[in-house]
């Protein structure tokens, strides 16, 4: 069923073909004709944002917490350079995205016109593969192939570059399934060997442990499911990094809270102390090894991931396995199983007594106040009066993105959307709406700092716009307050620029924007504030005045092992050496 | 297949290859990586290269599969066993990379480069840089009264030993082509 159609109506009916709900964009005269289509019909939802940066964010935001690639449109030049900190964002933290940026015409490439940018030099890097396409004839197929290259393997943002003459010129659309097969076929399923190997080690281990990342998510519902049957079924503890949480329940009994620089105090310890390291889709992030020569030192390490330059990247394995999780973790639970369902009892009796003896340490304690919000307050507090509800949470970047990964208990995968790999600040506002675009009738919470929020709040626009009734939980500090912590603890406690001036009321920001705006210092009234936050039937911008000089406790300083943790103030003086003071 | 995308028994300085990871010892390699003849593939292998800081020291390439746009590229690269096993797994995972291959751990493999040497000089001078080339194979492809142009295939080593002799016979400019390689036998 071949037809012949211009290059903007195939770029319309091949997304209608890959299942494509809605495109989050923004127009320009590279792009009318793909809008021109877009206003005839009526199949796809198109977002309109306020800035393209939002348009990827969004569309991140739609991808993480559905599992389908998120699709954007943008114009040539500034459109297409406006999404370059989205498309580095996705690539790093491996969110399946397919952009559609204009072009000048073919005939215009290379002559600097108006709007020209080389758009595939600028997003080559920042993109898992980039097109720019010529002709007509190929427009459908490139397309088709983009859904495929950005959702196979490890998934990331792929674009396409499409020349207005393009987009007007006619050619034969091929559909989705007359595409012929692209080598690019990923490899799924795990070696055997490489898997009987692990099972073997897991069956003597004393002191195993699960250090699972955003690859258990990435790889789909089932995976979750299957490591949550391992878990229950092993008795092995299970950490996590900032991209993972969710994929075993924070109520679960094996859940150590999420490990790495400020992660808790008993999974750092015991990615320390293990003798068995599961790595399960996470990639040794310098935030999870610290000091790399002390990481983990007792350890024999097994490391499952599809992308197989993940493996031996910064940390050598001895049990590496290339494949996707939910398939290696099915081969991984049935070996097990078929094999008599063997554990070292004994010695993993004394690894939770032990692991027991450093959640005893409390390491998330903080010092409360009656006159102020503490941040960690206020995130138990939504954490309480939230639990049980349809709820989805995104983070800007900051100390406030660290407290809610602490203090939010996450049951489920793709609830939880934050900027891990890039750490963008202006990611959450339009996450958030991202999310609630794709689930209207859940509560879509960004846990936000009021310095990172103001950098992409003309979303706010958008929110209202599109009816999104996104809840902004602002913890305003009225700092920089994750850059003002590294200048107490590295620079001498000069605080160079890293305090908010000149802030918005932020009740009345929203008033201009026709939303609600609620203020709270108090600790007193914080609960019916989130109530009625909660409650509000439209997006909220709430301004939670909390503690100015909170630290983010614990920490492992840069350039220091696991187990030379902070944990609250009084271990701060003197503790990052020159050495560390140039790691970020 | 392996995970790698290099075909069985090929590579021994594979992903499971336990060879001590911290030597700091440097290896020169050279990989023949065989890609989609599509515009832009080139700049991302290259900006691979570039953008993670590895070492190129040649670079061939051109197409190889007309019928199948297949281009070879040929890069020497130098690196210590680890960052060389990261190269060929980074190279592997792009998409438009077929295949790669390490022809320096694959076994025996030939590799030859072109260059042209340009050399000025007069009497004794230029007797010895002809008798020279003689010796090297090399072929005269340009000659004045004043100079000559030498054209030479053959290692990168015996061309640089070439070049050095070149050097004081008035050797005034060179152009090499980089490496091409195949691995030896069927
Ligand atoms: C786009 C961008 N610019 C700069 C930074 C560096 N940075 C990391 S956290 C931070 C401060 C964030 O302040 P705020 O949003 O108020 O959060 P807080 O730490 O106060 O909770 C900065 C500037 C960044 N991560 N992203
Ligand atoms: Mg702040």
């Amino acid at each position: 069923m071949t037809k012949a159609m211009t290059g903007a109506r195939m770029v319309v009916q091949a997304l209608k073909d890959q299942g494509v709900e809605v495109i989050f964009g923004y127009p320009g005269g590279a792009v009318l004709p793909i809008y021109d289509e877009i206003f005839q019909q009526n199949d796809i939802r198109h977002i309109l944002v306020r800035h393209e940066q939002g348009a990827v964010h969004m569309a991140e935001g739609y991808a993480r917490s559905t599992g389908k690639p998120g699709v954007v449109l943008v114009t040539s030049g500034p459109g297409a350079t406006n999404a370059v900190t989205g498309l580095t964002d996705a690539l790093l933290d491996s969110i399946p995205l397919v952009v559609l940026s204009g072009q000048v015409p073919t005939f215009m490439i290379g002559t600097d016109g108006f709007q020209e940018a080389d758009t595939v030099g600028i997003t080559r890097p920042c993109t898992k593969m980039n097109w720019l396409v010529k002709d007509t004839e190929k427009l459908s197929e490139t397309i088709h192939q983009a859904f495929h290259v950005a959702t196979q393997g490890r998934p990331g943002p792929v674009l396409i570059d499409i020349p207005k003459d393009v987009q007007f010129a006619t050619g034969t659309y091929t559909p989705r399934e007359k595409i012929k097969a692209t080598h690019y076929q990923p490899k799924v399923k795990g070696d055997i060997d490489q898997i009987t190997r692990l099972v073997e080690m897991m069956e003597t281990a004393e002191r195993p442990l699960f250090y699972t990342g955003g690859g258990v998510i990435n790889s789909g519902p089932a995976a979750s499911q299957l490591l949550r049957e391992m878990v229950e079924a092993t008795g092995f503890p299970i950490t996590s990094t900032l991209m993972g949480l969710g994929s075993y329940p924070a109520s679960g009994k094996a859940w150590l809270g999420m490990l790495g620089m400020h992660g808790l105090y008993e999974a750092n310890l015991a990615m320390h102390g293990c003798d068995l390291m599961i790595n399960v889709g996470a990639r040794f992030d310098d935030r999870i090894t610290g000091r790399i020569k002390d990481f983990s030192p007792h350890s024999k390490k097994a490391h499952i991931d599809i992308d197989p330059s993940s493996i031996n990247k910064v940390i050598r394995v001895d049990v590496p396995i290339v494949g996707d999780v939910g398939h290696v973790l099915e081969d991984m639970l049935r070996l097990w199983k078929a094999r008599g369902r063997k554990v070292n009892k004994e010695g993993l009796a004394k690894w939770w007594a032990q692991i027991n003896e450093w959640r005893a340490v409390n390491c998330l304690d903080f010092k409360n106040s009656e006159k102020t919000i503490k941040p960690q307050y206020a995130l138990q507090r939504l954490e309480a009066l939230t639990k049980g509800m349809d709820r989805y949470i995104t983070t800007e970047v900051g100390q406030h993105q660290m407290w809610a990964a602490q203090f939010l208990g996450f049951e489920d995968p793709n609830r939880w959307m934050t900027s891990g790999g890039l750490g963008t600040m202006g990611y959450g506002l339009p996450a958030s709406i991202g999310v609630q675009v794709a689930h209207p009738d859940a509560l879509v919470i960004n846990v936000a700092g009021e310095a990172s929020w103001l950098m992409n709040m003309q979303e706010m626009g958008t929110a209202m716009q599109f009816r999104t009734p996104v809840k902004q939980f602002i913890l305003n500090n009225e700092r920089l307050g994750m850059v003002r912590q590294w200048q107490e603890l590295l620079h001498g406690e000069r605080y160079s620029h890293s305090w908010s001036e000149s802030l918005p009321d932020f009740v009345k920001l929203a008033e201009a924007f026709g939303c609600k705006g609620i203020k709270c210092s108090d600790p007193k009234d914080l609960d019916d504030a989130i109530m009625d936050m909660i409650r509000y039937p439209g997006p909220v911008i709430f301004d939670c005045l909390v503690e100015k000089h909170e630290n983010c406790f614990p920490m492992i300083p840069s350039g220091k092992p696991h187990n030379e943790m902070l944990l609250g103030e009084d271990d701060t003086q003197g503790v990052i050496g020159a050495k560390g003071a140039v790691l970020v | 297949m392996s995970p790698l995308n290099i075909k069985k028994g090929s590579s021994s300085h594979s992903a499971y290859d336990l060879r001590d990871p911290n030597s700091p010892l440097e290896e020169t390699h050279t990989l023949a990586v065989l890609v989609a003849n599509e515009s832009g593939v080139l700049a991302r292998v290259i900006g691979l290269f570039s953008g993670r800081g590895y070492n190129i020291d040649s670079l061939t390439v051109a197409e190889v599969d007309h019928e199948g746009h297949r281009s070879r590229i040929t890069i020497v690269t130098r690196g210590t066993p680890a960052v060389i096993e990261q190269i060929k797994a980074q190279l592997a995972r792009m998409v438009p990379v077929h295949d790669v291959h390490d022809l320096t751990a694959e076994g025996p493999a030939v590799q030859r480069e072109l260059a042209l040497f340009k050399v000025a000089g007069k009497g004794e001078s230029r007797i010895e840089a002809l008798r020279l080339a003689e010796i090297f194979r090399a072929n005269v492809v340009d000659s004045t009264l004043e100079s000559f142009v030498f054209e030479i295939t053959g290692t990168p080593e015996k061309i640089d030993a070439f070049g050095d002799l070149m050097r004081p016979l008035g050797l005034r400019e060179m152009a090499r082509t980089g490496v091409a390689a195949l691995s030896r036998g069927a």
